[in-house]
């Protein structure tokens, strides 16, 4: 009994609180809308969200390290979405052709899709080492419309031989039994379905549990001076090229992973999807929910999913009302006044609540 | 401060999804099984850049819808969501539709989107018709799915047909849009059918949505080439007849079906498009009835003259309902009841509509109906012959 | 010579990125702020004239100096109502700022005027230069299109290091703290950036339009994001450097459009850009500025 109780005030110490809402809130979540959608008491509206919030969270997640921790804007998450989608998508077609199970299926195109993407975040990491403030942001930018041109123009067919590349023309040459995985322009369109809400909500927790445990340790800690200061974090003998290289590979990680999530989860995919205004928005979802937070993330991204759905209502205005939204926000969250107010009703709050507990 | 931005967050959050199943938990209530009302769904741009595309197939269905409820028979509800030429946006609407309770589908108006949705329609069988959704990979999803339109490879081979026939000219360049599988479909079966026909295709130049303002235009004229053709939207087309002829290069212009609406477009100098001629099924100037009032009613509706996807979208409504009552077929009849007497119709029905005439379906959900080519005279559209 | 036929449209091309990118640049240089609203400004632009010229009927100048008028009066109002609240801000707070704005635009367009696209009516008699005996042929629009270009680069350059107000600018872009000791109006500098700012957009909005003439609701932001592209490629917060990016931009485009692959147009000019950024981490024109401790 001791023991749990010691345990449960270790939990929310101040050093772990954060992460325990964020585990909180997710498994939460998990266990309200499977039970929601086992007892049929859900909408389809709803459960047609559920995969792509997944996989939005964990690269808005995944963003928020780059952008909260190590202090750098990105712009390229869509590049990095983009060679997991597609490469993750190729590959659960070629896996699918040797092994029966679905879940081991998704896992190998998961790793693979993970692995491709922290192959091109390291490679992106090299131009970014040397580049600070909006000039990395550009590089990125950049870097995600590179991405999105090649795939436009990547033809990827499998037959009985094995897989078949090849670029700008269909000249992959297959057998007879050999499918057109990839098609240029047109991409992927006979994907099978394999992702799931569960499968989404472990990788959430996969990458909290990996972001988590990679702030809170040295590792992170020195990221985070690079941060602060770049220049006395070097003077203290951090090396600074090699902390900002990690977080941009291990974020490339866990984005490329979040893009074969949400390719698996539609059967069709288009490489224009990924394009610019997709960064825009993964950025918009961090910034909404607070830098560094990552509880905020979470609910930022869910919120910014869902408005727009909920707004259909009003037909026309639907996307004029979701600007105003998201000026509003931004101005009401950077107003003195206004968050003076708030705090002072927090405080309030806070007197009444001890009260309340001593009677 | 954070902590209560969060705070704040999550009220709207649990509040907006609260607002989310509520809505869709009112559509529940007249849902699918029985009402009074047979509820077609379907999906299209509603905003950004394809929008007009969207906007068009929705105006042109509504059109359909009120001249349906008027005759006092089978009463229709559409109801046309925005996907924003998104597949994941579509899935959503699919979503939705399902929650309001759609008897039968209009799909989507474009093709990415139609991809992105038709096996979802095929599993929970229900008929979904695309109005304009043109590649062949759509219907190919299974046998729920139908066109409305012209498949892309229809309209390569047909242009490449008309050129060779009429001797147009014998080299030919082409421009396509490489991240638009409408245009690459076009182009692909063009260059295939011209090959066989003994057409030259001279030089092909490819660009994307996100470089389509400058056109090499010289590079067709150092070609020589006599016929430009042109599987594109027709703002693309604008802009490369424009870069044409600023070089002072007049060759034989021949568009698709994307062309229409070129005309329409504000402060239009219509003679830029002199002899243009374009594949397409439907022509608002043609002078039978049934074209006159349906432009007159579109133009009251928008204020512009009604394209080929209006038509398509007004047909794909009057299919629908032609095929429903020829099976007999009432408005408190549930979902399923409703699909099988649509999928029962569908083998036998022929059609005449805006788009075309004794128009039917073979097994696979393609149409067959013929690409008429038109000609643009004294900046109206005639048919060429 | 059809080499230097293609390398004028792109010098046409990239005229047209550099005023556009100049904008930028001016704004990022005082303000400190990337404004993604830009490009729709060049779109509100771009029918403000449409409509002067075409259902209004009124001639050139008289439109251009509506355009710019109202183009102007735009782009104070933004920076008053959504920026102007956020000067204490991070940078990232404003910057999602500038796309909420920038959304706000596009759909205000959409709902406004519709999605079908305008043709913009010719503005210029397409004459001909011929050079070579013939063999080059130069529109006058092209002169036109690269003349304004030049002679607004010049105009600002004169202006930011001649007058009065013009130091202040640098002033402010140096130091807005010390810029306010010194008896600056920080504020009233910054809307006068941003006017002359949305100035130009009107312009560029124009000579956009006469070379490509289709208006639609999503016009601005392609030209945007290779405006921006070009201004940091230039050295952002340089006003030559804009110039040179927006050039060496369009002429690259153009060129490996014709001569290299057409379908990989952007990942050539996007890797020119990393390769540049490689070299010259701070842009071609761009200051490198030490850090201090």
């Amino acid at each position: 009994m001791k023991k749990i109780e010691e345990t449960l005030k270790k939990l929310f110490s101040n050093q772990y609180r954060q992460r325990t809402v964020s585990y909180l809130i997710v498994v939460l979540a998990y266990v309200i809308i499977e039970t929601a959608i086992r007892t049929g008491n859900i909408s389809n509206t709803i459960k047609s969200l559920l995969i792509p919030t997944c996989s939005y969270i964990v690269a808005a997640l995944a963003l928020n390290l780059l952008v909260g921790y190590l202090g750098d804007l990105c712009l390229g998450q869509a590049g990095f979405m983009a060679v997991g989608a597609f490469f993750g998508v190729v590959a659960a077609a070629f896996f699918a052709k040797y092994i029966s199970s679905n879940v081991l299926v998704l896992i190998l195109a998961i790793v693979v899709g993970g692995v491709l993407s922290g192959a091109c975040g390291a490679l992106i990491g090299i131009p970014v080492l040397k580049l600070q403030g909006d000039y990395l942001a550009i590089v990125t930018l950049a870097f995600c419309q590179i991405i999105k041109t090649l795939l436009l123009n990547l033809y990827v067919g499998i037959d009985s031989r094995g897989l078949h590349f090849s670029f700008i023309t269909d000249n992959t040459n297959m057998d007879p039994d050999g499918v057109l995985v990839i098609k240029g322009a047109i991409g992927a369109n006979v994907t099978k379905k394999l992702s799931s809400f569960t499968a989404g909500v472990l990788l959430i927790l996969f990458a909290l549990f990996v972001i988590y445990n990679l702030i809170n340790s040295r590792h992170g800690r020195a990221i985070q001076a690079c941060r602060d200061n770049r220049i006395a974090a070097s003077s203290v003998g951090i090396p600074v090229n090699k902390y900002k290289l990690l977080a941009f590979v291990v974020s490339a990680i866990l984005t490329g992973m979040a893009g074969t999530l949400y390719g698996l989860g539609f059967s069709s995919l288009k490489a224009s999807k990924f394009d610019f205004n997709l960064s825009i928005l993964i950025l918009v979802y961090v910034v909404l929910g607070g830098l560094g937070n990552m509880t905020g993330t979470i609910v930022s991204t869910t919120l910014l999913l869902v408005i727009p759905e909920a707004l259909r209502a009003f037909n026309d205005y639907r996307m004029i009302i979701y600007s105003i939204v998201l000026i509003a926000v931004m101005l009401i969250s950077n107003n003195a006044t206004i968050m003076f107010y708030l705090k002072r009703c927090k405080e309030y709050c806070r007197k009444l609540f001890p009260k309340r507990r001593t009677e | 401060m954070k902590k209560l931005l969060v705070v704040l967050l999550s009220v709207l959050c649990v509040l907006s999804l609260a607002g989310c199943s509520g809505g869709s938990g009112n559509g529940d209530a007249g849902s699918g099984d029985g009402g009074t009302v047979v509820k077609i769904g379907g999906s299209g741009p509603l905003s950004g850049p394809a929008a007009q595309y969207g906007i068009a197939v929705k105006t042109g269905a509504e059109i359909a819808v009120e001249e349906i409820n008027a005759l006092g028979g089978l009463q229709f509800e559409l109801n046309v969501l925005d996907d924003e030429h998104d597949g994941e946006k579509a899935a959503n609407c699919y979503a939705q539709l399902t929650d309001w309770g759609m008897d039968v589908s209009m799909l989507c108006v474009t093709t990415g989107p139609s991809l992105a949705v038709a096996d979802m329609y095929q599993e929970d069988g229900v008929f979904a018709m695309t109005p304009s959704g043109s590649a062949p990979d759509i219907i190919a999803k299974g046998d729920h799915i139908f066109r409305m339109c012209f498949a892309d490879p229809e309209q390569g081979v047909a242009a490449a047909d008309y050129i060779a026939a009429k001797g147009l000219g014998t080299k030919v360049f082409v421009f396509t849009k490489s991240d638009d599988e409408y245009s690459t479909g076009v182009a692909a079966s063009f260059k295939e059918e011209a090959a066989a026909k003994g057409l030259e295709v001279v030089g092909e130049y490819l660009f994307t949505s996100d470089n389509a303002t400058d056109f090499p235009a010289a590079q067709a004229q150092e070609a020589g080439a006599e016929v430009v053709f042109l599987p594109l939207y027709y703002e693309d087309d604008t802009r490369i007849i424009k870069a044409c002829q600023d070089l002072g290069y007049n060759p034989v212009f021949f568009g698709v079906d994307g062309f229409d609406g070129a005309l329409e477009q504000e402060g239009v100098d219509v003679a830029m498009f002199e002899g243009v001629y374009y594949l397409t099924p439907f022509a608002y100037s043609a002078p039978d009835e049934a074209t006159q009032s349906f432009t007159a009613k579109f133009n009251e509706k928008v204020g512009y003259n009604p394209n080929q996807f209006a038509a398509d979208g007004y047909d794909v409504v009057y299919a629908i309902y032609n095929a429903l009552t020829a099976g007999g077929a009432t408005a408190d009849m549930a979902k399923e009841e409703l699909n099988v007497i649509m999928m029962e119709q569908f083998k036998t029905l022929s059609y005449s509509g805006l788009t075309g005439e004794n128009m039917t379906w073979d097994a696979s959900g393609a149409v067959v109906k013929a690409p008429l080519v038109f000609r643009i005279e004294n900046g109206a559209l005639v048919a060429a012959d | 010579m059809k080499f230097l036929s293609y390398l004028i449209s792109g010098i046409r091309l990239g005229s047209i990125y550099a005023i556009i990118a100049l904008g930028y640049t001016m704004v990022y240089g005082i303000a400190k702020m990337l404004n993604f609203a830009h490009g729709d400004v060049i779109m509100i632009g771009a029918y403000v004239a449409f409509f002067a010229l075409y259902r209004a009927g009124l001639p050139l100048i008289v439109s251009l100096l509506a355009d710019v008028a109202v183009c102007t009066v735009l782009g104070i109002t933004i920076e008053k109502l959504a920026y102007k609240p956020l000067r204490s801000a991070t940078s990232l707070a404003v910057l999602i700022t500038a796309i909420g704005v920038s959304y706000f635009l596009q759909n205000a367009a959409l709902l406004l005027w519709g999605s079908t696209s305008k043709i913009f009516p010719t503005i210029l008699d397409y004459g001909f230069i011929e050079l070579f005996n013939g063999e080059l042929k130069i529109s006058y629009l092209i002169l036109i299109t690269i003349l304004t270009c030049v002679v607004i680069m010049v105009c600002l350059t004169l202006f930011v290091n001649k007058t009065k107000l013009g130091k202040a600018m640098r002033a402010c872009s140096e130091d807005k703290d010390a810029a306010r000791l010194m008896g600056i109006n920080v504020n009233s500098v910054i809307s006068l950036t941003f006017a002359i700012g949305s100035g130009l957009a009107a312009v560029a909005s124009l000579l956009l339009c006469a070379t490509y003439p289709t208006v639609t609701p999503t016009l601005g932001s392609m030209p945007g994001i290779k405006a921006f592209t070009a201004a940091v490629l230039g050295g952002i917060g340089s006003i030559p450097g804009a110039f040179l990016g927006g050039l060496l931009l369009g002429i690259i485009e153009v060129i490996a459009k014709v001569y290299i692959s057409s379908e990989l147009t952007d990942a050539i000019v996007f890797s020119v850009l990393i390769l540049v950024l490689l070299f010259k981490p701070a842009g071609l024109l761009g200051k490198k500025t030490n850090e201090k401790v």
